[in-house]
């Protein structure tokens, strides 16, 4: 069982999370609206995906918990997780 | 023949016991094993093998028994697999041999054993595969009666189990030495410890026999288990077996806490499943017993010297009067000494000088030594005879002891860790490096006699003490003495027919095979040939393995590979994973507020989710489809209820509250005011529609939204993932009131006066799509002027608690049957006469178009979902487009699911152009209707299809008409 430190909750077992994806994938601006060609950046925001080894920045939500989203920072590998913070003190997106 | 020594053990002679085995009454003592009564008893032979249904006994006394596999209980508590060595017997026990017809002793399918190269490596593999994919499945039937591993009870557990979440600093695996060294020094340094060991008393090795000098180890070991027992901050725990370690150093434990008993006292479980989140663990797990290798190594009567020598001095049982050990190490010299005073003994010992000192101790004890010595056979049919020995005479023996060196037990510091790597020298393989938070100490980590064994542990808890910031204490460990050489000489290579994995009955010849064939590396060899793929999961046999297919192809063991060991260690019952998570309990249950109203008028209730919803309220002898038909014309001529508590409700709050709105709804919200509510549609980031439902504007920056019951959790938390991740900026709190609120819809002509009684003015004049805050009892109601039905209609939100009661002085102000409740079935007539969409249409593969909501979507673009849903297979005029349909016949039901095609006939293919996503009888229209996806259907209105049910039978033809039945003007909910 992944656990994983909730900054709000501290340190809680994965079950009181959901996991919801990749962290890394930049959201395009809300102003690129009617962009859909099979290239445009909303097409790779929601279907280009990487299955990287190692450290991963991830999506995880305290659904059973205070509710925050998390970016947190785990090796895929080993399942090791490294940090968690939460997503909405992370720095904004270019 | 009774084998019992007159006295000594540890078994309690004041308390005999009795139990049956295949059938046969006999007696043992409490304390007791299975399979030291058995012994006690003279019966050697307990159970086939798997494959060749050869006559086995006892090869263990621990929970690495290949062999003595047996199925305890009968009826409901009928339990496979369990092995004799570790099964505690209690009065009444009853156990049998499996894998064996019609009896242990005759079994028929021991002519396996003649056919045996038949059943070589990779027979399953090379023969069962043909005919082509369907071979397997013609013979696994046969195959999986013939090569059984015991039958499992067919009916439901009694029994019952529990799970505890455990939290503590230091979990330490294994009592032995190493693991009460470290208990000791835990406990004095103040964290919190458990300490679990899987047998029935704590000691290891101390309590096994196997050492010298015991009993200042004993007298230590009993009053550091007494001193750890008083402490508030320690758990000890034993028949408690560790056997997952999974990510973040949390541990699953299973605690047998009454299988050894022969009743459970009242309110005692079966058993315990443990999961420990432990911030560091001491793995002190021991070592097993290798085998050495000759021909016909499986018979019964030859067992690991090390479980010979805990039945002779633990259980005062002496299973044979003549007997051989046969070693390559130091470890069967204390055997040998202790076996010579019962009986006649032979140490047959690979190695060519033994160390001097132990050989006069041998001379003095009368043990014969024969150094240099390989024995190549075991002599016997049933049992154990004689053994063959290269270059000496055979010799006669009832008891055939083996002691090969020492396999750590690191299937738990391999589940969490790095590949264990291969120590040449002992002829092992020791604990990898630790990923997790573990120390490993005694003899898993390569420490065979006592002093290392307790010196480790004291040092492995001094480590992960200070891992977690606690100055560690200091403990005083006893003197004691070191048992010898325990790094074993080499192994001889066998010949003949060995049997390497005695559970799965795969010999040296299968192993040849398997590496001729060129299965090369550890795993491959395991799953071509089921080594180590029997419940022992290859205890004692992976490295006999490896090191003999080293050898054959002249590499070394870490060449071969290494196995991985998975959870669980040893098998874990279905009842204790499961615990009390059975029935109703395996999900938590939601009920409305009104739930207990519901059930007091004769709800028919069923599942939605976790949910428990008001199908219907049927009267008298009245079905489930009567009372909905009767339910929506009420409504339509009176007035009536419905319970939508169940409805998703979130308050959102904030100066950015309605720029909110705005971009997660398709429609303009910037344009309403307080005290207005209107209809939404939210799309997905895809483009597809995501939910639809109803926002109240209560004041500029409070809102209150209501989603659709199934998507309540998957809308909020993409409002949460929108307003903490994506638009971080806007300032917006939004709050879950779904259980907060009891929601009841009051729809009907007479809705507005059925209401007045409770809130009076305040409601009379609500115009449409408007709402209210009024005062009810001291408390907040919500009235929303809204229809679902088409009806004049209302929402009523009222505080959970006054839920109920507020139902209640509805219907005592309205007498009864003016105003009468109406089910979800109801509803879904209702809103299909009216042409609603709700989930059976909304599932997720949807544009607005699909849908009919084309209209609905602002041309600004700056919504969820506007990139996307431009999409050219989005935007498709082809796309399946919502309609109405109705059977030519106006009695004929349609169903939902079925497909609508062209074809008139019945079974003739043809291409599906859509499919019918609701259908119900109207009472309104009196006839059959449904709505449903058509390709092209705006345009085919008033053209005919069929409705084409293949798997019912049916091929109905329909009318594509406009998706609202029922007054389409919106006249009648605007009265
Ligand atoms: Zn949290």
């Amino acid at each position: 069982m992944i656990r994983i430190p909730c900054p709000h909750c501290g340190l809680r077992d994965h079950s009181e999370f959901t996991y919801l994806g990749d962290a890394t994938v930049s959201r395009p601006p809300d102003d690129d609206a009617g962009d859909w060609t099979s290239g445009s950046r909303w097409s790779h925001y929601l279907y280009a995906r990487d299955n990287p080894r190692g450290i991963h920045e991830e999506f995880w939500h305290h659904g059973w918990g205070c509710r925050a989203w998390l970016v947190v920072t785990r090796n895929t590998a080993t399942h090791e997780v490294i940090d968690s913070k939460l997503a909405r003190e992370r720095e904004v997106q270019s | 023949m009774n084998r019992r020594l007159p006295d000594g053990g540890r078994i309690d002679r004041t308390q005999p016991v009795r139990f049956r085995f295949n059938g046969k009454e006999y007696g043992g003592f409490l304390g007791d094993t299975l399979a030291s009564a058995l012994l006690a008893n003279g019966v050697l032979l307990v159970a086939r093998s798997f494959k060749y249904h050869r006559p086995r006994g006892i090869w263990s006394a621990g929970a690495e028994e290949p062999n003595a596999l047996v199925t305890v209980g009968t009826g409901a508590r009928r339990e496979p697999n369990t092995r004799a060595t570790t099964v505690e017997i209690y009065d009444g026990l009853v156990a049998n041999s499996q894998n064996a017809w019609p009896s242990v002793g005759f079994d028929i399918g021991a002519i396996n054993n003649l056919l045996s190269r038949f059943f070589s490596a990779g027979f399953y593999y090379k023969t069962f595969m043909w005919p082509g994919a369907r071979g397997w499945r013609i013979y696994e039937h046969f195959i999986r009666r013939a090569a059984g591993m015991g039958k499992v009870a067919k009916t439901a557990d009694p029994d019952r189990y529990e799970r505890i979440e455990a939290f503590c600093d230091l979990l330490i695996v294994g009592s032995g030495p190493a693991g009460i060294a470290a208990a000791q020094t835990a406990a004095r340094s103040g964290v919190r410890v458990i300490l679990v060991d899987e047998n029935a008393e704590h000691g290891g090795s101390i309590a096994r026999g196997a050492i010298d000098h015991a009993s200042e180890l004993r007298e230590w070991a009993s009053g550091a288990l007494a001193e750890l027992a008083g402490l508030p901050d320690v758990t000890v725990l034993s028949r408690c077996t560790a056997f997952g370690y999974y990510d973040g150093n949390v541990l699953g434990l299973v605690e047998r806490v009454s299988d050894h008993l022969a009743a459970a006292e009242e309110g005692m479980p079966r058993q315990r499943h443990w999961i420990v989140r432990a911030r560091q663990v001491v793995l002190a797990t021991g070592a097993i017993e290798r085998p050495l290798l000759f021909a016909n190594n499986d018979l019964p009567g030859i067992m690991s010297a090390s479980a010979a020598h805990c039945y002779l001095s633990e259980f005062a049982v002496c299973p044979g009067g003549e007997v051989v050990i046969y070693t390559n190490n130091d470890s069967a010299y204390s055997t040998a000494l202790a076996f010579a005073p019962h009986a006649s003994v032979t140490l047959v010992d690979t190695r060519a000088e033994p160390a001097p000192k132990l050989l006069a101790a041998c001379r003095r004890a009368d043990v014969i030594v024969r150094t240099g010595a390989v024995i190549r056979r075991a002599i016997g049919s049933r049992r154990v005879r004689a053994v063959a020995i290269e270059n000496y005479a055979n010799i006669g023996c009832d008891l055939l002891l083996t002691a090969g060196g020492w396999t750590p037990t690191i299937a738990l510091h391999s589940q969490a860790g790095g590949r264990p790597v291969y120590a040449a020298e002992s002829q092992c393989f020791l604990p990898g490096v630790a990923r997790e938070s573990w120390v490993a100490a005694g003899a898993c980590n390569g420490a065979f006699d006592t002093p290392t064994c307790l010196e480790q542990g004291r040092f492995a808890a001094t480590r992960a003490i200070e891992a977690i910031g606690v100055t560690p204490a200091t403990i005083v460990i006893p003197a004691c003495t070191t048992r010898g050489d325990m790094i074993p000489g080499p192994q001889p290579v066998p010949h003949g027919k060995c049997f390497v994995d005695m559970q799965n009955d795969v010999t040296t010849d299968d192993l040849d095979l398997a590496s001729r064939e060129g299965y090369r590396s550890a795993e491959l060899l395991k799953r071509y040939t089921t080594l180590g793929m029997g419940t022992d999961q290859g205890k004692t046999s992976n490295v006999n393995a490896l090191s003999l297919l080293a050898k054959s192809r002249s590499e070394s063991v870490p060449d071969i590979g290494v196995t991985t060991f998975r959870p669980p260690y040893t098998a874990v019952t279905m009842g204790a994973i499961a615990g009390r998570k059975q029935g109703r309990h395996i999900l938590p249950t939601r009920v409305t507020p009104l739930h207990n109203w519901n059930e007091q008028h004769g709800a028919l209730m069923s599942d939605a989710g976790l949910w428990k919803r008001a199908l219907a309220y049927p009267r008298g002898d009245e079905n489930r489809q009567a009372a909905a038909i009767r339910e929506a014309a009420h409504v339509r001529s009176a007035v009536g209820t419905c319970d939508v508590s169940t409805l998703g409700k979130i308050d959102i709050q904030g100066p950015d509250a309605k720029e909110f709105l705005e971009r997660l709804y398709v429609n303009r919200w910037s344009n309403i005011k307080p005290g207005k509510a209107r209809y939404g549609v939210m799309l997905q980031d895809d483009g597809f529609v995501f939910d639809d439902g109803t926002t109240s504007c209560l004041d500029e920056n409070h809102y209150f939204m209501t989603t659709t019951t199934d998507r309540a959790e998957p809308v909020l938390r993409n409002i949460e993932y929108l307003l903490q991740v994506v638009w971080p900026q806007l300032r917006v709190h939004v709050c879950d009131m779904t259980d907060q609120w009891a929601g009841i819809a009051v729809a009907g002509p007479r809705s507005r006066e059925s209401l007045q009684p409770l809130f009076a003015d305040a409601i009379t004049s609500l115009p449409f799509m408007g709402v209210v805050d009024v005062s009810y009892g001291g408390q907040t109601v919500r009235v929303v002027r809204i229809s679902f039905s088409g009806e004049l209609g209302y929402e009523v939100y009222a505080p959970s608690g006054i839920g109920e009661e507020l139902v209640q002085e509805l219907y005592l102000k309205n007498d009864s049957p003016g105003i009468a409740p109406y089910g979800l079935d109801a509803m879904d007539i209702l809103r299909i006469e009216k042409g609603h969409v709700t989930g059976a249409e909304i599932d997720g593969n949807r544009t607005l178009a699909d849908l009919g909501l084309a209209r609905m979507a602002r041309s600004d673009n700056r919504f969820l979902g506007a990139a996307m849903m431009k999409r050219p297979g989005l935007v498709d005029d082809r796309r399946p487009q919502l309609v109405g349909l109705e059977p030519l016949d106006p009695a004929q039901a349609i169903s939902a699911g079925s497909h609508l095609v062209v074809e008139s006939r019945p079974r003739e293919p043809s291409a599906s152009l859509g499919e019918i996503s609701s259908a119900c009888f109207s009472p309104a229209l009196n006839r059959h209707i449904g709505l449903g996806f058509l390709r092209g259907g705006e345009g085919l209105h008033d053209s005919i299809v069929y409705a084409a049910n293949p798997l019912g039978g049916t091929h109905i033809a329909v009318r594509v008409v406009s998706p609202h039945f029922f007054d389409d003007k919106g006249e009648r909910l605007r009265g």
